[in-house]
């Protein structure tokens, strides 16, 4: 049994740290570690570095640009990335839209979509829960009836991220309303300049635009947009769950946050000593470590037994409520942290008053309630686990 | 022993929670919450003419002599509410600190225009580094002339933006954290030297940073007797305590009640999402929260006069078990409305955050376990029998 990375795994970690200190602007850095919002350009600007390097599309596999890296490369690339304060890639075109065009797409579709990927031409967004629909995704009513060459699509979509920014959305719409909810689904892509479609943003509790509503008002959409068979759209939304997920656990973006959360409690002070000297806070700390450390080497196990050619498939529902329930406690300690100075609340363009790094403790903290919350929230992930391994 | 709210008692309660019924829906608390000023004048006056004001104050004052539960009462209508008035600012923590400071023969003038609602004070004590210590102040306060010289600096001074007048809590002796030693002077907030930075704060209040350079006051500035302010600081704090904790109580209510009806409203998979088990005993464990704040909060309530160590156990419990509780409730509360409970426009994320937030102000969690700590290491924790 060998837990530590081997020599190879070590000179891949290097080629990664070595590649992000001359590539990674410290523009973008700085602002990722301060939790600021990049601009669309920003994001744009880093897809587009990592896809010149290849490095963009990680888990494609080689025939259409993936680097050809085993579960380890890929979760040290995580690590790293996550560490040096690269921001977090946009998951919706490259390993939510393109793996589903991949799998289920025919040859026009991949030629024509995954380069476009690739290269940050098309700015993905998705197209899931509904106001009616959330943990129930099946339930979904937006319509698609087909009319000659076209679908005509009504309906709305909600939580639509980054949707304000995005060209393109992958839709699950219902195009047979009389059989089972699951049976009468389909994946299709739209073009959001289409006539009809209109963005609506959303704001968040802490006074962010990072979500959308978006409104389908007789929406034409080419039937060469469907992906896959018609009505059997849930094949493809199933197919993303079990695919490479990994990363879901966020360890290398929740160790960065324990290490800003050592930070501040270094510089913040308490009858003149720092509030990491105070022994309850300290030990609340090394609780904190340790359970981060639990979920790393979980995420570890399971990244080695992919390596060995297992697929994970239950298991990244542990990975993702472990993660998310550390990286929700980080940021829970970072806003006690930060003292009374949590509460005042600035725009990103002001002059925040207070030390550095506290201005943004208490949006956070509220900002990533959302974890325990989409991507399948916990409730549900708990389910999947119930039944899938432990049979109840 | 009798837990039921006197006649007066449940005659405020009825004056307060039809003022935040009539005038405090949600919309209209964001139109407040997003004005200039960050309160309503209308809604100051009103609560002026309807003796709200007047409430915690001695009769030598000008008030009801209202004690803790009455303060309570009001408080847990504003929590309800999500009131963000300067009623926290200047009733409670700069009213009852001028209320236990001034001599008899002064405080009623001081305190009439706070009653009247035409002079908003705001009490201006802590400072960066002090965190959640009253004591630790590093703003001094030097003779000259016949008046005082004021230097230093000020966080979070609530309603800071807006106050008319500022009570500075400034040392004129001792060592930076020295009980001893603290005088408290009046300033006019626009007198010169004061720089205030304003600010909205997470919760939906205003607060501001306020830099004293040079400020000349005159002697009859100053506050009760030099280096004595402590007693009535400590005095006005629990009073902000109880406020505090009370207002966690209400809106941690009203966020309990709105999360159970979304339970019961709310369908997915064809049922109620309140069908399920798991978050049946979720929501139960809710109430418990609420139940356990509320006990803890009559208690401090009604220990404002009590023998020190009682008082000062009861204060602690309550506000770091509202720290505790009352954060799970929020976190809660979001989690069951889920993406509902993530949204500015769901009043029920503005619960949550006051509710938070509350733990951020007069002392922590932490802050106040600390306090329990040291009052068992120093053998002066009671047995806690009422």
């Amino acid at each position: 049994m060998e837990i530590e990375y081997n020599d190879s795994e070590r000179a891949f970690r290097d080629e990664v740290r070595t590649f992000l200190t001359d590539n990674l602007p410290s523009t973008i850095s700085n602002k990722v570690k301060q939790s600021e919002r990049l601009s669309p350009d920003e994001t744009v600007e880093w897809h587009k570095i990592l896809g010149k390097k290849g490095w963009l599309a990680m888990h494609w596999p080689e025939e259409h640009g993936g680097p050809g890296w085993s579960p380890i490369q890929k979760h040290i690339f995580e690590e790293e990335t996550a560490e040096a304060g690269a921001p977090r890639l946009l998951p919706f075109g490259i390993n939510m839209v393109a793996p589903v065009i991949m799998k289920f797409g025919t040859q026009a579709q991949k030629d024509y979509y995954l380069p476009r990927i690739l290269n940050m031409e098309d700015w993905w967004c998705q197209g899931y829960s509904e106001p009616g629909a959330g943990s129930d995704l099946a339930s979904l009513k937006t319509r698609a009836v087909r009319d000659g060459d076209h679908y005509i699509v009504n309906g709305q979509k909600t939580w639509t991220t980054l949707g304000q920014h995005a060209n393109m959305m992958f839709n699950l719409v219902r195009t047979d309303p009389d059989v089972k909810k699951q049976e009468g689904i389909s994946f299709i892509l739209v073009d959001m300049d289409t006539p009809g479609l209109t963005v609506r943003p959303l704001i968040t509790l802490d006074g962010e635009h990072e979500v959308n509503e978006v409104f389908f008002d007789d929406v034409k959409v080419p039937v060469e947009n469907l992906v896959g068979e018609e009505n059997k759209g849930w094949t493809c939304a199933k197919y993303l769950l079990t695919f490479e997920r990994t990363g879901i656990a966020g360890v290398g973006i929740s160790k960065a946050a324990l290490e800003d959360l050592k930070e501040i409690a270094r510089t913040q002070m308490v009858h003149g000593r720092p509030l990491i000297e105070q022994p309850s806070f300290a030990e609340r700390l090394a609780d904190l470590e340790i359970e981060l450390m639990a979920v790393e080497m979980t995420n570890l196990r399971t990244v080695a037994a992919a390596e060995a050619g297992g697929i994970p498939g239950a298991e990244s529902s542990f990975l993702k409520i472990m993660g998310t329930e550390v990286r929700q406690a980080i940021s829970d300690l970072y806003r006690e942290a930060a003292g009374p100075y949590a509460l005042p609340f600035q725009p990103h363009d002001e002059d925040p008053v207070g030390p550095d790094f506290v201005a943004p403790a208490a949006p956070t903290y509220f900002n990533l309630r959302k974890l325990s919350i989409f991507g399948g929230s916990n409730e549900i992930q708990k389910n999947i686990i119930s039944k899938a391994i432990l049979g109840l | 022993m009798d837990f039921s709210y006197s006649d007066e008692q449940r005659m405020l309660k009825d004056m307060v929670d039809r003022v935040v019924a009539d005038q405090y829906d949600f919309d209209s608390r964001t139109k407040i919450v997003d004005s200039d000023t960050g309160f309503s004048a209308d809604l100051w006056k009103q609560f002026a003419e309807l003796g709200l004001l007047a409430v915690p104050f001695s009769e030598a004052a000008g008030g009801f002599d209202g004690g803790g539960a009455e303060l309570m009462v009001v408080a847990e209508g504003f929590g309800r509410g999500l009131v963000v008035e300067p009623y926290l600012s200047s009733v409670v923590l700069a009213g009852t600190f001028i209320d236990a400071i001034a001599d008899d023969d002064k405080k009623a003038a001081l305190i009439e225009p706070i009653v009247s609602g035409d002079t908003r004070y705001t009490l201006a004590c802590y400072e960066p580094a002090g965190r959640y210590d009253p004591y630790w102040i590093e703003t001094t306060a030097e003779k000259s002339g016949d008046g005082y010289t004021l230097n230093g600096f000020k966080s979070v001074v609530l309603n800071g933006d807006t106050a008319d007048k500022l009570i500075v809590i400034a040392r004129t002796s001792g060592d930076t954290d020295a009980v001893d030693g603290l005088s408290a002077f009046i300033v006019d907030a626009d007198a010169q030297g004061v720089t205030r930075r304003g600010y909205p704060t997470i919760d939906g209040h205003r607060g501001a940073d306020i830099t004293l350079e040079n400020v000349s006051v005159a002697a009859d500035a100053l506050l009760g007797a030099e280096g004595k302010a402590a007693n009535a600081l400590q005095h006005a704090i629990d009073r902000g305590i109880v406020a505090l904790c009370s207002e966690a109580a209400g809106a941690m209510e009203i966020a309990c009640d709105l999360t159970l009806q979304y339970l019961k409203d709310r369908k997915q998979f064809g049922v109620p999402i309140g069908s399920f088990q798991a978050l049946q005993h979720r929501m139960v464990d809710m109430r418990m929260g609420l139940e356990k704040v509320r006990s803890l909060t009559l208690w401090a309530a009604c220990s404002l006069e009590a023998p020190e160590a009682e008082r000062r156990q009861r204060l602690s419990a309550a506000k770091a078990m509202v720290g505790k509780a009352g954060r799970k409730v929020a976190e809660e509360a979001i989690q069951l409305f889920g993406g509902m409970g993530m949204m500015d426009e769901s009043s029920i994320s503005h619960y949550a955050k006051r509710i938070v937030m509350i733990d951020h102000y007069l002392g922590d969690r932490e802050y106040h376990m600390a306090q329990l700590r040291d009052m068992t290491l120093a053998g002066q924790s009671t047995d806690h029998a009422a």
